[in-house]
């Protein structure tokens, strides 16, 4: 079958693997061109089974495409394409080559249609993602990413303890709807939610993410996450628990965001934030809702990675990161900061904007389901959203006070880039239609109604002002905010530390009272048994025969007495 | 060319006024559109006139000030790991 060759995941990762082996110019075209190829695979290639191969006695389905999988595969394409174009002159080679590989997997995932070939790109996407992040070549880099490989790591085990039990339980390895009723889907759904970024667990995602270089991030907010969207689309829609969990996303995203300083942070805290609108959306289970989460996936990926460009933009134009020390950029960088804008009014679900007609189908889930807590923390949420994302980060980096800074807009290929990202945040807006024909089910849902216009305005304009009028609260200070990585960064170490400490005091202890008692067997043995011991002088053949007779004499006279 | 001249007019103290005004004639408009348009609220509480204009600001306050709350607790310097 010659469709079982056209893989659009591996394309990208033996592109990725060849990489490093082509010389400059070809790699500028090469990095370009295979985005397109892994994009025009997607659309050619047909629905259905279509590569299928034995592994240790089970059928392992390799490629197997329906209507959602295609969805998050031509977004993924989409976003390798831009990320390419938006750093291939600028960023390093190991970089563009991880970048290629975790995207290749990350299509991979969303192509396997059993769980052990999802596992295998799963392990590869946490791996080429830590390389991601190493490639920033800075020692915050290197330690972030060990980290983060650690993290991922403990989540690929209890994946694949969940899967090694799901197969003997079931006997089964495809990968299809479950419900987390024993063990084994339990421990697959725990392996799912680490990388959606979770709680308690979501701090690798701000620790790590903004570590990497100013286009690593670009990629990073793309994949990992959204990739674990996907697999609980199709693996748990309908759960309840993920609506709880997507809620405390939700808001763990605002608040972390809102005491931020960092403008690449506060874009990471509100990737868990969005993120959490989708898991909550799957939870919902609904076809709407359903078609909500992945059609966020969708605009997310785009708006996101419009956000991390003009974050990038800014961070490789003046080397800073800090809100405390940028604002007024506006002035010498028009682009960036249109840009920037138009992702930050794509984010607050602004009417016109992808957000806006994505969102949106969560929310009226929750409504239709008669989930008034949901609705209500739902539309805060969005409130929110606008709060932390939408006015923050345009805010504090291009305009508030005038930082003095007058760095010029990046280079050419780094403004295509966001520029076409920003113009399809708009036409997604306008023409929703392009998103819901590609949706998993058929919408029937309108998203452009005179009073649905009205009230988003309100909730968004009105948090706005709830902005402005507490502006000097929000103000920035040069602090973090402690995560549960705490509990791994600091308090694991410093245990580590106490109880190494006093173990070598104890040994300490141990050692010299074990010398002193074997110095005093050491001497006593030496009386015994030393050159003039007791036990070891040489005695004369006559005294021990003398011996010898009088035992002899003594056992004659007990022996008489015996009898 | 003096000073106040070639400063942004965002950065003017005298268009601060002008923007407040701008600003709060929209914030007017969108809750008077809602006079023009028939809402279809889903439920009870959405029914109060200009409830999404009241509950956003509220709840954005309210969400600010747990900010604040929960800063004191887990707020530290930027360099605290590495330290």
């Amino acid at each position: 079958m010659t469709a079982s060759l056209l893989h659009p995941g591996l394309v990208l990762v033996l592109g990725g693997l060849l990489l490093p082996f082509i010389g400059v110019t070809w790699r500028h075209l090469w990095v370009l061109v295979l985005p397109i190829v892994t994009l025009v695979f997607t659309w050619i290639v047909p629905e259905g089974l279509l590569a299928t191969y034995t592994f240790l006695g089970y059928e392992l389905q390799a490629f197997r495409v329906d209507s959602l999988s295609r969805l998050f595969v031509t977004v993924f394409g989409i976003m390798t394409l831009a990320g390419m174009v938006f750093c291939y002159r600028q960023a390093k080679r190991a970089e563009l080559a991880a970048a290629m590989v975790y995207a290749g997997s990350a299509i991979s995932v969303t192509l396997a249609g059993d769980l052990l070939t999802l596992f295998v790109f799963w392990e590869a996407m946490a791996i080429s993602s830590t390389f991601l992040i190493w490639s920033a070549g800075t020692e915050k880099s290197r330690q972030a990413g060990m980290r983060y490989i650690m993290i991922h790591l403990l989540g690929g085990v209890v994946l694949m303890t969940g899967i090694t039990a799901y197969v003997l339980q079931t006997g089964s390895t495809e990968f299809s709807a479950m419900t987390p009723d024993r063990s084994s889907t339990w421990l697959i759904l725990a392996g799912f939610l680490l990388n959606v970024g979770a709680p308690p667990l979501s701090a690798w995602l701000p620790d790590a993410y903004p570590e990497a270089s100013f286009s690593g991030m670009v990629f990073l907010s793309a994949f990992t996450t959204k990739t674990a969207v996907y697999v609980l689309l199709r693996g748990y829609p309908g759960t309840e628990l993920l609506i709880y969990i997507g809620l405390f996303m939700i808001f763990y995203g605002i608040i972390y965001a809102l005491l931020e300083n960092d403008m690449r942070r506060i874009l990471a805290y509100s990737i868990v934030n969005q993120v959490g609108f989708m898991v909550c959306g799957i939870g919902i289970g609904t076809e709407l809702a359903l078609n909500g989460a992945a059609a966020h996936a969708f605009t997310h990926i785009i708006y996101k990675a419009l956000l991390l460009m003009s974050a990038g933009s800014v961070l490789f134009m003046t080397g800073k990161r800090k809100c405390t020390e940028l604002g007024g950029l506006f002035q010498s960088m028009p682009v960036t900061a249109a840009c920037g804008v138009i992702g930050a009014l794509a984010i607050s679900s602004f009417p016109l904007t992808s957000g806006f007609i994505s969102k949106s189908m969560m929310t009226q889930a929750a409504a239709d389901n008669h989930l008034l807590m949901v609705w209500l923390l739902l539309q805060a949420a969005s409130a929110g959203v606008f709060l932390h994302a939408g006015i923050k980060f345009p805010w504090f980096v291009f305009f508030q006070k005038d930082s003095g800074l007058r760095p010029s807009d990046p280079p050419m290929n780094m403004r295509v880039a966001m520029i076409v990202f920003a113009a399809l945040c708009i036409l997604i807006g306008v023409v929703p239609g392009i998103l819901y024909n590609i949706l998993p089910y058929p919408v029937e849902y309108v998203p452009y109604t005179a009073d649905h216009v009205v009230v988003q305005l309100q909730l968004l304009l009105f948090s706005g002002l709830a902005f402005f009028i507490m502006l000097p609260w929000m103000q920035r200070t040069m602090t973090i905010s402690l995560d549960f990585d705490w509990f791994y960064r600091r308090l694991l170490p410093q245990l580590a530390t106490v109880s190494i400490r006093s173990w070598n005091m104890i040994k300490g202890q141990l050692l010299s009272l074990a010398g002193s008692v074997s110095w005093r067997a050491r001497m006593h043995l030496h009386t015994l048994y030393g050159p003039r011991g007791l036990l070891s002088r040489s005695m004369q053949t006559d005294v021990v025969a003398l011996w010898v007779i009088l035992f002899l004499a003594a056992y004659l006279v007990f022996y008489l007495f015996e009898s | 060319m003096n000073e106040m001249e070639k400063r942004h007019w965002l950065y003017r103290g005298e268009n601060l006024k002008k923007i407040w005004i701008g600003g709060s004639v929209i914030l007017l408009l969108t809750v008077i559109a809602e006079l023009l348009v028939k809402l279809h609220p889903y439920f009870k509480i959405a029914e109060v006139f200009a409830f999404h204009a009241i509950y956003g600001l509220l709840s954005c306050v309210a969400m600010i000030l747990f900010a604040k709350l929960l800063g004191f607790f887990i707020k530290r310097r930027d360099d605290y790991y590495d330290r």
